[in-house]
């Protein structure tokens, strides 16, 4: 399977079919028990324990469940990621500014996750992913959480983003989105690719 | 590292009741440590005060004439382990005695130059020089009593030798016991942020990055209760120096070499940084697995 710059990739499948295990491969949190992972020109999966870090930084992630700091307000989260990359603090100011009022959150930059809707919080998610210009995009059934009108902006937002050029690859279930959206679906069952195509439908 | 500094400010910040007791921890630790130490220093230059001047003291009987002090000083004089004598009349006893009890007047009013007796304070060469001297001094039959300050000595050196054993033993035991708080404190903090290390891990944090604010912390609450500890010790002292100098009489200890409580303070911490930094990267060693 071979992912090109710039595409938007569905992976749907049933419950146990392997998605986000794919996806935790590909952050490298797992290792595939045979094979190679080419990012670029690079195999993750011989690259080095120090080395890890800085190949996730060209990652960004949005989970179902947000996995955002409760103890920390919308603006520290985002810029959480510009920190652990040692950026300063004149530079996480202003990308994480430009990011929030990208994402239509800004307002909300002092608020604490419980005090954001599911919408909100997933769109301070989804900044966090990309506030560091990651080169691929990996959502875990991001919408699987959201009524279906919020998770349409959600959707949009992410539609956007892959506009820039950045790869998004998507684990999800929504039936809808997939077919409305008709990018390219690739369909696991029991870990192994079932189908691979390119404006694919939810089957 | 000014990136870890803050997050270790925060750690410390919305967690202050561990904060608190950590750092008591550690301040009860050093406490003891500078106290033992203090005494220590203390006992081991008294001795060395006794030791280097080696003093034998001989009280003469009432009606002693000057010419049997004459003799008796020429008598010594003559040893070569004499190194100098000198008369102490009952008017001078009754001097010293009054100046050493100037804000007593009960004690005063009853002791007059008559009941106080002559005596003779003769140095020695050496500490091993007393004993033969003293033995000299109790044949003549015009001397009441002699003080050798022998026996001081020995009780001095052993009780500086229980101080270092007593102080050695306590402070290893707090040292073990301030580690393993260190040691506990820290990793149920890494417990606590498991969620936010994982993400951070996610996010392309690196092992130092993550590792780095515990370790601060453990730091900190080692050189936070190092300071306060040295602080009180020093505050004691200062509080107690007119009250102890009364009791030193003539060995100088108080008021204590400020040149002292600095090397004090900065073997402390230094020994601080080495209990917080162990207990700290011994819990990140432990707990957080990268």
């Amino acid at each position: 399977m071979e992912i090109k710059q710039g595409e938007f990739v569905f992976i749907v499948g049933p419950s146990g079919a392997g998605k986000s295990t794919l996806l935790r491969i590909l952050t490298r949190e797992l290792l595939p028990t045979n094979g190679e992972i080419l990012v670029g020109k690079v195999d993750i999966t011989k690259i080095k324990d120090r080395d890890v870090p800085h190949f996730r930084r060209k990652v960004g992630i949005v989970f179902q469940d947000f996995k955002l700091l409760d103890d920390r307000t919308v603006f520290e989260n985002v810029a959480l990621t510009l920190e652990v990359q040692n950026k300063s603090d004149e530079e996480i100011q202003k990308m994480v500014e430009h990011t929030l009022k990208l994402v239509e959150i800004w307002g909300q930059r002092n608020l604490f996750p419980r005090q954001l809707s599911g919408g909100e919080a997933q769109r301070t998610a989804i900044a966090r992913a990309v506030v560091g210009k990651p080169d691929i995009v990996l959502a875990d059934e991001p919408t699987g959480d959201l009524d279906p009108k919020t998770a349409w902006g959600v959707i949009q937002l992410l539609n956007e983003i892959n506009s820039w050029g950045t790869t998004i690859l998507m684990a999800t279930h929504n039936q809808e989105i997939v077919n409305t959206l008709k990018r390219r679906v690739i369909k696991l069952k029991a870990g192994k690719i079932v189908s691979d195509t390119k404006e694919g439908k939810y089957d | 590292m000014i990136r870890a500094i803050a997050f270790t400010k925060r750690n410390i910040r919305r967690t202050p009741f561990q904060a608190l007791a950590a750092s008591m921890v550690m301040f009860l630790t050093f406490l003891v440590l500078q106290i033992f130490v203090i005494l220590a220093a203390g006992s081991q230059t008294s001795l060395r005060y006794f030791e280097s001047k080696p003093q034998v003291i001989a009280f003469f009987k009432d009606g002693i004439s000057s010419q049997d002090i004459s003799a008796i000083e020429n008598a010594l004089q003559q040893e070569g382990r004499v190194t100098n004598t000198k008369f102490v009349s009952k008017e001078d006893a009754l001097q010293i005695y009054r100046e050493r009890n100037k804000n007593d007047p009960m004690l005063l009013e009853l002791v007059t130059a008559s009941i106080l007796p002559a005596s003779l304070e003769i140095s020695t060469q050496s500490p091993q020089d007393l004993a033969p001297v003293a033995e000299i001094l109790k044949k003549e039959p015009v001397i009441s009593d002699v003080i050798v300050p022998e026996d001081l000595v020995t009780t001095l050196t052993s009780v500086t030798r229980i101080i270092r054993t007593v102080g050695v033993a306590t402070v290893g035991f707090l040292m073990v016991f301030a580690t393993l708080v260190i040691i506990m404190i820290i990793g149920f903090k890494i417990r606590l942020k498991r969620t936010e290390i994982e993400i951070m891990r996610l996010l392309g944090a690196s092992s130092s990055f993550v590792r780095t604010p515990f370790i601060l912390e453990g730091l900190f609450y080692g050189l936070t209760g190092t300071a306060l500890a040295w602080v009180i010790s020093y505050g004691l002292l200062w509080y107690f120096t007119p009250f102890l100098q009364g009791y030193l009489g003539e060995v100088k200890l108080l008021p204590v070499n400020p040149l002292f409580m600095l090397a004090l303070l900065g073997g402390s911490l230094a020994l601080a940084c080495f209990v917080g930094g162990l207990g700290s990267i011994a819990a990140v060693r432990r707990y957080l697995k990268i």
